[in-house]
Order: C-alpha cells, then sequence, then structure tokens
C-alpha cells in the first residue's frame, strides 16, 4: 500500500504540469459549485428564519375590558394550527418598541398618550406554516367581533421560494455539468499520463505485474488531485467568503442572523465528491486503457 | 490427451502456427521442453527465435496449435492469470525492455514488487542480484545511460531476481564482451543446477559450443520450420544449417 502512495505521489510530480492543470480545474470548478452551495445554505437560513418568524398579529379594538381578553385568547388558542397566543398589552409593546430603536427611543418620551394598540401574537405550529393556512387563519380572526385588524406581513414569502426553488434547480444543473466536464478533463490528464507511460505498462505486464498492481497508483492519484483540488477550491471561497462578509456586516447587518460559511458536513461532503470524481476520471480512462 | 503424452514435460508445443499478416513466423511447430532441460534454440535471423519465445509468455497468441505451459493450456488461459503465467518466467528479452524513467534498481525491484514481497526483502534481494551481474554500483542510474552490455546485465538480473521456474533468454550475450557473457552464462547454468528450465535462443554457435551440457539439446529454427534436434554431442554437424 505504501509502495502504491509512493509510486502515485511520483507520479505527480513526474508529471507536475498535467496534474497542475488538472488541480486547478478542479478546484475551479469546485469553487463555483460550492459557491453556489453557500448561497444555498445562507438563503435557507434565511428562509427558515422568516419562517420560525411568522406570526400573525390580530389588534385589538381600542377599550376591551380585561377580563373578555382571556376569553379571546382562549378562542384563538382553539383555532386550527395555532401553536400559541400571547397577549401584548399596549404598554407592553410600547416598552418593545422603545428597545428596538434604543437611540431614536426619545422620540417616544414626549408621548402623553400610548396610540398602540392591544394586540394577540400568535404562533403556528411548524406543520401549518403554508401560505393558504396562515390565510384561512387571517380571515378567521378578522371576523372576530373584537379585532380590528390582522397583520401577517410575509405575503412575498410564497412567491420568493417560487424564486428560491428555480435557482435551486439552476444550482443542481450546473453542479451536474461541472462535475460532467472535470470527469472529462481528469480521464483526459490521466490518459495523457497513461499514454507517456504506455511502455513502462506494457513491461510491467510482461514481468507478471496485474491490473491492479498497475492501476492502484493511478487511483490514488486521481484521489489526491480531487482532494487537493477540492482543498484549494474551498479555501478559495472562503477567503472569498471572508472578505465579502466582513464588508457586507459593516454596511448592512442583517438584524436577525449572520451569513454562515459552509457546515463542516457540507464542506466534508464536497471534499468527498470532488475526490470522487477524480476516481471516476481515473476509472473510465483506465477502463479504455487497459481494455 | 496431450496433456498425458509426457508428465515430465513443462512446455509443450502442438502443431504451432504463428502468423503475422501474410509473413509465416513460425510453421507447424511440435516441441517439448522437458522439467530442468538446459534448451538452445538456434537459427538465423527472422528464423522465428524471438516469435517462439514470445508464444510461450502470452506476448502473442498463436495462429493454429496449442501451447501448454505446465499443463495449462495457454489458448484457454484467463486474463487475469497471465500475470501469474508470466511469474513462471524469467525472461530476458532481446531488446532488454527496461523501463527508461525507472532507476536501475527499481527495474529489477518491480518484479518482487508485483509479487508483493515484503520492502526489506527487496531491497536485500535486489541488491545482491545486481552485485551478481556485477551492478551494483549503477543502482541508481536510468538504463539510458547505460552502455549496450550494462543494460542486458540489468535485463538479466530483472530475469533472475524472481527465482524463477522457467528462463527465457532472448540472446542473453549478444552485447557482452566475453568476460561479461561468461558471467551471465555461469548464472544461467547456476539456476539450471539448481532446478529451473532454460531456454536460450541465439545465432551463435560459438556460444552453443562454448555454453551447452553434455546431452544438451540444440533446437535448429529456419525460416519459421523446426529443422532438426541435435544434442551437444552430435553437435557437430552444424554444417548442416
Ligand atoms: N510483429 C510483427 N509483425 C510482422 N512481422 C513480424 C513481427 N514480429 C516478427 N515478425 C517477422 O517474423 C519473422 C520472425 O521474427 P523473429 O523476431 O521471431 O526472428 P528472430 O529469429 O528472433 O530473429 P533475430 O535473430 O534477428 O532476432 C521475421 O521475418 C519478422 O520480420
Ligand atoms: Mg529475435
Amino acid at each position: 500500500m505504501i509502495l502504491y502512495y509512493k509510486r502515485a505521489i511520483k507520479d505527480i510530480l513526474d508529471n507536475r504540469f498535467l496534474n497542475a492543470v488538472t488541480i486547478i480545474t478542479i478546484a475551479i470548478s469546485i469553487l463555483i459549485v460550492s459557491a453556489f452551495a453557500l448561497f444555498f445554505v445562507n438563503v435557507n437560513d434565511i428562509m427558515s428564519h422568516w419562517k420560525k418568524g411568522i406570526r400573525i398579529m390580530a389588534y385589538l379594538k381600542p377599550g376591551i375590558p380585561e377580563e373578555k381578553i382571556s376569553d379571546i385568547k382562549v378562542k384563538i388558542q382553539g383555532m386550527n394550527g395555532v401553536q400559541d397566543a400571547r397577549f401584548i398589552s399596549k404598554d407592553e409593546a410600547l416598552m418593545r418598541l422603545k428597545k428596538q430603536m434604543k437611540r431614536q427611543s426619545s422620540l417616544l418620551e414626549d408621548l402623553k398618550e400610548n396610540p398602540l394598540p392591544d394586540a394577540f401574537e400568535i404562533r403556528m405550529t411548524t406543520s401549518s406554516q403554508s401560505k393558504d393556512i396562515i390565510e384561512r387563519l387571517a380571515t378567521r380572526l378578522e371576523s372576530l367581533p373584537q379585532i380590528d385588524e390582522v397583520e401577517y406581513g410575509q405575503r412575498w414569502l410564497g412567491r420568493f421560494t417560487n424564486i428560491f426553488n428555480l435557482l435551486k434547480l439552476t444550482g443542481y444543473a450546473m453542479g451536474g455539468l461541472f462535475f460532467m466536464a472535470v470527469v472529462f478533463i481528469v480521464s483526459n490528464t490521466i490518459r495523457l499520463v497513461l499514454y507517456s507511460r504506455r511502455e513502462e505498462v506494457t513491461i510491467m505486464r510482461l514481468v507478471g505485474a496485474t491490473d491492479r498492481f498497475i492501476k492502484a497508483p493511478f487511483y490514488i492519484e486521481g484521489l489526491i488531485q480531487g482532494a487537493l483540488g477540492g482543498i484549494i477550491g474551498l479555501i478559495a471561497l472562503f477567503v472569498t467568503f471572508m472578505f465579502i462578509s466582513f464588508n457586507m456586516e459593516q454596511d448592512l447587518s442583517f438584524g436577525f442572523s449572520t451569513i454562515r460559511f459552509l457546515p463542516p458536513k457540507v464542506f466534508c461532503g464536497i471534499i468527498l465528491c470532488s475526490m470522487f470524481v477524480g476516481w471516476l476520471g481515473c476509472y473510465l480512462s483506465l477502463k479504455q486503457f487497459l481494455k | 490427451m496431450i496433456e498425458n503424452q509426457n508428465k515430465s514435460s513443462i512446455i509443450r508445443m502442438f502443431h504451432v502456427h504463428k502468423d503475422y499478416g501474410a509473413k509465416k513466423a513460425l510453421i507447424d511447430i511440435t516441441l517439448d521442453i522437458s522439467k530442468n532441460e538446459f534448451l538452445f534454440i538456434r537459427g538465423p535471423s527472422g528464423a522465428g527465435k524471438t516469435t517462439l519465445l514470445k508464444l510461450l509468455y502470452l506476448g502473442e497468441t498463436v495462429s493454429k496449435g496449442q501451447v501448454l505451459i505446465d499443463g495449462i493450456n495457454l489458448s484457454r488461459i484467463p486474463r487475469k492469470r497471465i500475470p501469474l503465467l508470466r511469474r513462471k518466467y524469467g525472461i530476458i528479452f532481446q531488446d532488454y525492455k527496461l523501463i527508461a524513467t525507472k532507476t536501475v534498481f527499481d527495474n529489477v525491484a518491480i518484479v518482487l514488487e508485483a509479487m508483493g514481497k515484503k520492502r526489506r526483502f527487496i531491497e536485500k534481494k535486489v541488491r545482491s542480484v545486481l552485485r551478481t551481474v556485477g551492478m551494483e554500483e549503477r543502482l541508481h542510474s536510468l538504463p539510458p545511460i547505460l552502455s549496450g552490455g550494462e543494460q542486458q546485465r540489468i535485463a538479466v538480473a530483472r530475469a533472475i531476481v524472481g527465482d524463477p521456474k522457467i528462463i527465457l533468454a532472448d540472446e542473453p550475450t549478444g552485447n557482452l564482451d566475453e568476460d561479461s557473457a561468461d558471467i551471465v552464462l555461469d548464472l544461467l547454468k547456476r539456476f539450471h543446477t539448481r532446478g529451473a528450465t532454460v531456454v536460450i535462443a541465439t545465432h551463435d554457435k560459438e556460444l552453443i559450443r562454448k555454453t551447452s551440457k553434455p546431452g544438451g539439446r540444440v533446437v535448429h529454427l529456419k525460416e519459421g520450420c523446426l529443422q532438426k534436434t541435435t544434442t551437444s554431442e552430435s553437435g557437430s554437424d552444424d554444417s548442416l544449417l
């Protein structure tokens, strides 16, 4: 086994130029594909954050007596898809507003009277966060006599999901294309290497070497190319990512969550994928070469 | 049925023909070589000596007829077993067939590596074999910078390093001065004494006269046909060729 590794590494060094080209090609492809992956991971994050944040605010008409409030609460909680309804008095709402506005909160100090209404904040169960269910619930809430207005700002979320899915599809298609291109390139490099060593391969066979013995270093070579290309591609992505996220965090803070790099699982997945590509390229050219 | 004719035959050729396109390189060769024989195949250039050896290690396949090695019919051997067949042989190729990009050491070691031998064993064995052929100082050289005779000695070293059962030597001394040639021939003889079967193809009758043991067979090949077989006692009728 060690012998195979030694031979593989020697091979790579002997064919430095070819191998460098292959590794760089793999790296660039990995960079592009994983940039897509990174984009999806973050958009997905943001979307699920929004989804989790989907809540319906039901504002009460002014002057509803306190005893009535718990009645309404029970009624709301009995509705389909509601996980929990929390009463937010207008005083509490004002407090929250002040907290959110921080520096500008002095503006609110001068208010003689609290202009905010009492409200219920309604959270949905996870299974009923679809647009339809939310809309149905909203109409039912509106039909309650004590409720003045119902608000749920995420109407556009549905449309956004569609766009996101389309992008995702494009991402997969591009990933597939790059995959094929890289397999093609790797198999061609290995073929060139094989071609330059055909005499050596013939001699090795004449002195009793098995196909396995001859092939093993090439496979290791393919795997090393894949791994190196993957790692270099991801490092390049990481550097780009750091650069972009550094600038972004200063310009526009998202307020809810910061963007993040690929999770370790995806990271490893990409490297494994890239190694697989190296292996497959090798497999294809060897299959052809050794009939 | 041919399999049972002669138990001690290690190589059997039965009505073998070999054509290269229209060129008939071998015509109706029937030849038995027994275990531990020391056999010469003699013939002028183009007689088909190299071709005959190639058929034995499946460097080429027969056009007609059968070849049996150790009782195994080569036309029925599965692809996977060909490496095992080739490990029975130590082959000194007429054109040496050294790997130009590997050092002398690696060229010889590859035989043992392919067999899966341990690194330490390989190191020792290769060095000792190279010493026997007088090439231990050129361990790290690449073959193309060596002289023809030196390359030939490397080829000999590679052929014997795996302790093969059968040695096929194609003009093994073609490029050697008399002293080096004697060393190589002594080596082959030594292997023969230790039980190996040795087949030497050559056009050099001086070599045969010098080397053949009493009673050793010489097979004469001409234009692809087996002319006759002589033994070294009756070797004086060489004039017929
Ligand atoms: N691959 C081939 N294709 C076509 N013809 C071939 C091929 N190999 C050998 N021959 C022909 O077959 C004949 C026998 O060749 P072979 O190499 O066996 O001769 P030889 O006895 O080894 O000669 P020498 O002593 O010169 O090595 C020659 O006429 C040669 O031209
Ligand atoms: Mg020849």
